[in-house]
Formats: structure tokens, sequence, C-alpha cells
């Protein structure tokens, strides 16, 4: 029981460190100028985000996010800045009073809409009541995957998978159709 | 990036092992984490840091775009065609159970069908997006 209990003050310890370098990334971001540095942190953030996955059981999520927002996410912007520039375009602006106040409100509201939600994995949560507990159940023996998460992305929302592959799809069209991979002129 | 020594040696020792990476995550996905968006984009970054080191124009003699124009849209086909395979065993639409004699091998080979499907279409994606930014730079325009 101890152990446990002592599992428990390290997984709170590991969430606020990972928590608060979260925090430290996003003023960094906000405060550099050199875009090449803010790329780089915003790396940084993904792969931080991913082991704050990790440590919610989410491995494939986490996976995902490593794999999506830490790698791909990166080059592609490395990749725009060396087709642009990466200075920022600078411009001093005064205090702005009014968009100060959206984001307190906005902030304060948000903060206030998370009293109300359910504990993190609590089973009483209204997530875990309608669905879940049939995925559970008869998940690995109905469709003889055991990774659930596999069985419901693939087989009980196929539909929502086979949406999510057509966004991808869409995105790769658009890309080719914007910049322009198919009029490419050929050297010589 | 081309006159890296270190760079490209490294590149050439790890690409076999990303790609193969990938194919494990994408065929074992059934049974621990990953699928076909993870292995899709680790695929992808293989062939991505391949043209970072030795430049776009060598990546593209492996990956010519025309064969990738046609996996980003055989990939979704893919998942695509099994759910009207499923429409025409007499099940619904990507209803897996009718696809082999028995519902739970039906299943099993609908989702590794789909998620190959899911793969491809991300790798090829991903490779196109990539050489299409980087490509416009080389070409300077």
């Amino acid at each position: 029981m101890a152990r446990q209990e002592g599992g428990r003050v390290i997984e709170i310890v590991v969430d606020i460190v990972l928590l608060s370098f979260l925090a430290v990334m996003a003023v960094g971001i906000l405060r550099l100028h050199n875009l090449f540095a803010v790329v780089m942190l915003s790396g940084i953030y993904s792969l931080i985000s991913a082991s704050l996955f990790v440590t919610m059981d989410a491995v494939d999520v986490a996976f995902t996010e490593a794999a999506v927002g830490g790698g791909i996410s990166t080059v592609l912007m490395l990749g725009t800045l060396a087709l642009t520039t990466d200075r920022e375009n600078l411009r001093v602006a005064d205090l702005q009073i009014l968009p100060l106040i959206v984001v307190l409100i906005t902030g304060a509201a948000l903060i206030y809409g998370t009293l109300d939600m359910p504990s993190y994995g609590d089973p009483q949560a209204p997530v875990h009541q309608h669905v879940a507990d049939r995925y559970i159940a008869e998940g690995p023996t109905a469709t003889g995957v055991p990774n659930i998460v596999t069985a419901v992305l693939a087989s009980y929302r196929g539909y929502d998978t086979m949406g999510e592959l057509t966004v991808i799809f869409t995105a790769g069209i658009g890309v080719m159709l914007l910049l322009g991979a198919g009029t490419r002129r050929r050297k010589g | 990036m081309r006159r890296h020594l270190v760079l490209r040696v490294t590149t050439k020792l790890l690409m076999p092992f990303i790609l193969l990476f990938a194919l494990y995550v994408q065929f074992h996905g059934d049974f621990g984490p990953g699928g076909g968006f993870q292995a899709g984009v680790i695929f992808g970054a293989g062939f991505i840091l391949y043209a970072l080191v030795y430049g776009v124009e060598n990546a593209r003699q492996v990956a010519p775009d025309p064969v990738i124009r046609v996996i980003i849209a055989a990939g979704l086909l893919l998942y695509v065609g099994v759910g009207f395979a499923g429409l025409f065993l007499g099940g619904k639409f990507l209803d897996y159970n009718v696809l082999a004699s028995d519902p739970v091998s039906g299943q099993h080979l609908g989702i590794l069908l789909v998620e190959f499907g899911v793969g491809t279409t991300v790798a090829a994606t991903m490779i196109t997006i990539f050489f299409t930014f980087a490509g416009r730079g080389q070409d300077g325009s």
C-alpha cells in the first residue's frame, strides 16, 4: 500500500515537472524572435506533450504526437523557413487593452469549465458510461486484436478513421495543387 | 549538407532500421502500440531524412513523383475497397465479419488491410508534402 502511495507521489512530481516545462517552452516561443529557435522549441514542446501522454498511459497517442508533432511538423516548418526567412518581422505594439480583456475572460471561462469536469481516470465519468465498457469487454475476443486502441480505431470506429485518412489524402492533394508538384519544371 | 561525411554515413546506416521499424510498427500495431498512422509517418521520416542529407533530387529517384502519387490514392482506395468488399460479401460497409470464414479472423484481416491502407497513404503524403516544400527552394522558384 505504501509502495502504491509512493508511486502516486512520483507520478504527480513527474506531471508537475513536465507541465512546467511546457509552460516554459510556451513562454520561450512567445518571447523569441529567431524563428529557427521557435521551431526547435515547438518540436521540444511536442516531445514533452508526448511524455505527458506516456504518463497518462496513452502510448498510442504519445507515439503519434512524437512522430507527427516532434518530427514531421518540425521538418516542414524548417522547410518553410528555408523558403522564407528565419527572422520575425518585428512590430512593437502598444499595450492593447481590449485583446488582454478578451484573453483573460476566455481563460477564466476555460478554467471555470474545468471545475465541472470529472477527475482524471474517473470510471463514473460520462465518457466511460456509453460504449467504452463494451469495447473493453468484447473488443479483444470479437476482433482477435489484443490492442484495444487498434481495434477501436480500425474496426469499431472504422468510419472515423476513413474520414481521417481522407483528410490526410486531401492535405496531400492540396499541397500538390498549391505548391505545384505536378507542374514542376524538370532541370535541363 | 551533402559534404558532411558523418551525417551521410550515419544516415546510410540508420536507413534500413528506420524502414524496418516502420514496418514493425505497422504490422505489430495489432498487439502493441502503433498502427498505420505512426508507421506511415516513420516510413515517411526515413525518406525525409534521406532527402535532407542526400538532396531531394536523389530521393526523388528512389520515390518518383508519379509512383508516390499513385500510392497516395492506392492506400485510401484499399481502405474504401475493404469497406465495399464487406458490402459485396453480404455485410454492411466496413463490416469485417464477413471477410473470412469466421468473424474473428475476418475482423483481424480487415483491420490488417485498412491499417495497411492508412500506412501507405500517410507515408506517401508525408513524402510528397516534404518533396514539394523542399523542391521549391531548390528550383529557385
